[in-house]
């Protein structure tokens, strides 16, 4: 499914410095540094394989999925999912994967659910039939029932997630990023999100590919985990390879930071 | 070709009326500031009309002539913002992230920031330049004819797409620096507000750059020339069109500034 | 004391960070200002006669006006403040040893006068070099000058202490945006922010002079070039002064029954 092999990517980024005397003298010249967001990265990742992509805060992970949603385009190396390079034709590429942000939401705020759902259903130009299924399964599995009829900002933060996750697969994609997708959630809603996405992959065969700091979320869904810091992927493994007989997910993570010295 | 066309005028219409909607929920605020919209063209009038209670022209250009003229630019003005608003106000786009959920959509991007704002409260300011229009129509002493109509026609036209080729412009840059922007203002709301009076008042080298530079001149002061009886020459009927070709290298930018974005991240 | 020297501080040194932005700035007005002196002229070459001051007055006035326009400025709306006191967090200022009068008053002072003082130096610089019909004249007299100063800041301080109660009034409803619009744009109308008070109509400058609005970047504005002097001098200055006190009084009070209100129910 997806295919990433020595892919680098660095940015420019001006200095800002703090106190009046650097105020005044940024007033005359900038300073810039580079910041190398991935050096060499490289793994592969099979059809309907569920993986969790974790590590620090600027490690690179939202660079690399950037990158293989097509919005980004590396330096250097080779980037392929499903058969296509993802910056090469954007749009024929968006059109078959789902993206969830955790925090920043793709609904209009003050409609009805259902009226944003009309409206991604045009923009997939989704059919009719497949549109009522998918949107008939997503409410039964999801219980949108009562929601879909209240206008986003009415919304829990529990519901509202629901009904974004909903919404990033009325158009069947074979391939799903979900950022942070639990954050900020009760753990009853927690617990709803992840039954979901487990039965989402078992139906549909989605890939399904998991950026998160909530190691239970990693825990529940992901066999497969891959590290990255510094830019670089310093763990392909699953949870068995770093887990220690005892020790709680969070734990075992924090030690594995430490061991990577990120 | 045709099927895809049409396609994509459904979908515009979709966000339009989802934008709609949106403010509708808010039919008061939506309400005040269609009216606040209202006053603050209607003082820009005043100022106008206090004006000329002190002087009978400007350069020989009687009060009703320089009304005509200032609807007009509000008129389009006000259509540019309307539909244009996604561009207008596309450095917040950038500063949140929001332009990435477009690029994750598989449509065209101009579509789509285009439906991403529709303000209807522009209609506010809209009606300020209608009744403007209708008094200047009545008290600019033109005789009218079909020509002279199909003149006015053209400059809308000629002129609203001068102003979205504007905010075009705008809207590319963001993706470059997010600051320092406020200079493309001069032109925008510049040409709001000193557009008002036909730009001949400002002297030769104004009206080489409106013409030359950004085309003001040819949906502005040539065309209400004509329209006046000043000129009499049949092409300056025709000439605001040319300023349909003013959008073409705004959007080349656009497309250059996409790229960019998509290299460099946000 | 120090703290609200602090508060100054803070936000004046936000404001420099913006380099490009002040460049920006300062290109922006230059063009504004430029326009509108040709807008005047051409008005004046129409009909000297009729025109209401002189012309070197209408271009200092309009070259002060772009160079200090932050000062003077309807259109700064500090939306970290509003937004504090609509969501209840300015609660947590009261928790600090400080009056929330003289803390917004600091902080609206100083957001006013680093966005100023970036620009006004190379407007004026500029503008003094302009050929003739640009050029901005250099004061009268020493003693115009001085009272310039003076004026320019109790326009400020008048300016500063109208926009208090703005957000002062904040606290008692949430006005809506349309609202605020219309507001703000009266207000730049009606002090001679649009075209210049002399050339309202005379029974309405007449109603107008008496108004906070002209007490702000009306009066210094004119005083520079000797358009307001002798005894219509000594009225503005006094209605100034006037409006200072009165704002300031009820604002603070105003402020003062807020502050209570918020601290009995908690924002």
């Amino acid at each position: 499914m997806i295919t990433m092999k020595d892919v680098c990517k660095s940015y420019r980024v001006a200095k800002r410095n703090a106190g009046f005397g650097e105020a005044c003298k940024s007033l005359f010249r900038r300073e810039y540094e580079t910041i190398h967001a991935l050096r060499n990265v490289s793994f592969t990742i099979s059809d309907g394989e569920m993986v969790g992509y974790i590590g620090p805060n600027g490690a690179g992970k939202s660079s690399t999925i950037k990158i293989l949603s097509g919005i980004l385009t590396p330096d250097s190396g080779e980037v392929l999912v499903d058969g296509r390079v993802p910056y090469q034709n954007r749009i024929r590429h968006v059109a078959q994967i789902g993206v969830v942000f955790g925090q920043r939401s793709q609904l209009w705020w003050d409609v009805p659910v259902i009226d944003s759902y009309e409206l991604l259903k045009d923009i997939y130009s989704i059919p009719k039939k497949q549109y009522d299924n998918n949107l008939e399964e997503l409410t039964i599995l999801l219980n949108l029932s009562e929601l879909i009829r209240t206008p986003a900002r009415q919304l829990s933060l529990g519901q509202r997630m629901r009904c974004e996750i909903a919404a990033s697969l009325l158009h069947s994609p074979k391939l799903l990023f979900l950022d942070e997708p639990t954050i900020g959630l009760d753990a009853v809603s927690k617990l709803a999100v992840r039954d979901f996405i487990k039965k989402q992959n078992e139906l549909h065969g989605t890939t399904v590919i998991l950026t998160t700091h909530d190691m239970q979320d990693i825990e529940a869904l992901s066999k497969r985990i891959i590290l990255i810091g510094n830019g670089e992927v310093l763990m392909d493994g699953t949870l068995e390879d770093i887990k220690r007989g005892g020790q709680s997910i969070d734990e075992t993570v924090v030690e594995l930071y430490r061991s990577y010295e990120i | 070709m045709k099927g895809m066309h049409a396609k994509r005028l459904r979908l515009y219409l979709h966000y339009v009326s989802i934008n709609v909607r949106s403010s509708m929920q808010y039919k008061t605020s939506f309400l005040l500031t269609t009216l606040g919209q209202f006053l603050v063209s209607f003082q820009v009038f005043l100022g106008i009309y206090f004006m000329f209670r002190r002087f009978e022209s400007v350069k020989g250009f009687t009060y009703g002539e320089v009304l005509l003229c200032f609807s007009t630019m509000l008129l389009e003005f006000s259509l540019a913002e309307m539909f244009g608003r996604g561009f207008d106000a596309f450095s917040g786009m950038v500063r949140t992230g929001s332009f990435d959920q477009i690029l994750i959509r598989p449509r065209n991007e101009i579509l789509q920031v285009l439906g991403s704002k529709f303000e209807l409260t522009r209609i506010g300011r809209m009606l300020q330049a209608v009744i403007m229009f209708i008094y200047g129509v009545t008290h600019c002493g033109v005789h009218w004819n079909f020509c002279k109509m199909i003149t006015i026609l053209f400059m809308f036209i000629g002129g609203t797409a001068i102003f979205c080729g504007l905010f075009v412009i705008y809207a590319s840059l963001c993706f470059f620096t997010l600051e320092g922007l406020e200079v493309m203002n001069i032109f925008t709301d510049g040409a709001r507000e000193y557009g008002k009076y036909p730009i001949g008042i400002y002297g030769k080298k104004m009206l080489i750059f409106a013409t030359v530079v950004i085309p003001y001149a040819l949906v502005q002061y040539y065309p209400l020339l004509y329209v006046w009886g000043r000129r009499t020459e049949t092409y300056l009927i025709f000439l605001p069109l040319l300023a349909l070709l003013f959008p073409i290298p705004c959007l080349m930018l656009w497309r250059f500034g996409v790229r960019r974005y998509q290299s460099s991240g946000s | 004391m120090k703290k609200y020297l602090s508060f100054f501080r803070l936000r004046f040194l936000t404001g420099l960070q913006y380099r490009t932005a002040a460049l920006a700035g300062i290109a922006t007005q230059f063009a504004w200002g430029f326009l509108e002196i040709m807008v005047m002229k051409a008005f004046y070459e129409t009909d000297p006669g009729v025109y209401p001051m002189t012309f070197r007055a209408t271009v200092s006035y309009i070259w002060l006006q772009q160079a200090f326009l932050a000062f003077f400025a309807v259109w700064m709306v500090d939306s970290e403040l509003f937004e504090m006191i609509s969501n209840g967090n300015i609660a947590y200022e009261l928790c600090r040893p400080i009056r929330i009068y003289s803390m917004m008053t600091a902080r609206n002072l100083a957001n006013r006068t680093s966005r100023a003082v970036l620009r006004c130096l190379p407007i004026l610089l500029v503008a003094a070099f302009l050929p003739k019909p640009f050029r901005m004249e250099p004061p009268v007299g020493i003693a115009e000058f001085l009272l310039f100063v003076v004026t320019m800041l109790l326009g400020l301080s008048v300016t500063v202490a109208f926009f208090m109660l703005v957000y002062v009034l904040a606290f008692y409803t949430i006005s809506p945006q349309g609202l605020r619009i219309v507001f703000c744009s009266l207000v730049e109308f009606l002090s001679g922010g649009v075209i210049p008070l002399p050339f309202f109509p005379e029974p309405v400058l007449r109603v107008l002079e008496l108004l906070p609005f002209a007490s702000m970047q009306n009066v210094p504005l004119r005083i520079y070039s000797g358009d307001i002097a002798g005894e219509e001098m000594v009225r503005a200055v006094g209605l100034q002064v006037f409006w200072l006190v009165a704002l300031v009084v009820v604002g603070s009070m105003l402020c003062r029954m807020a502050e209570r209100k918020v601290a009995l129910q908690g924002g």
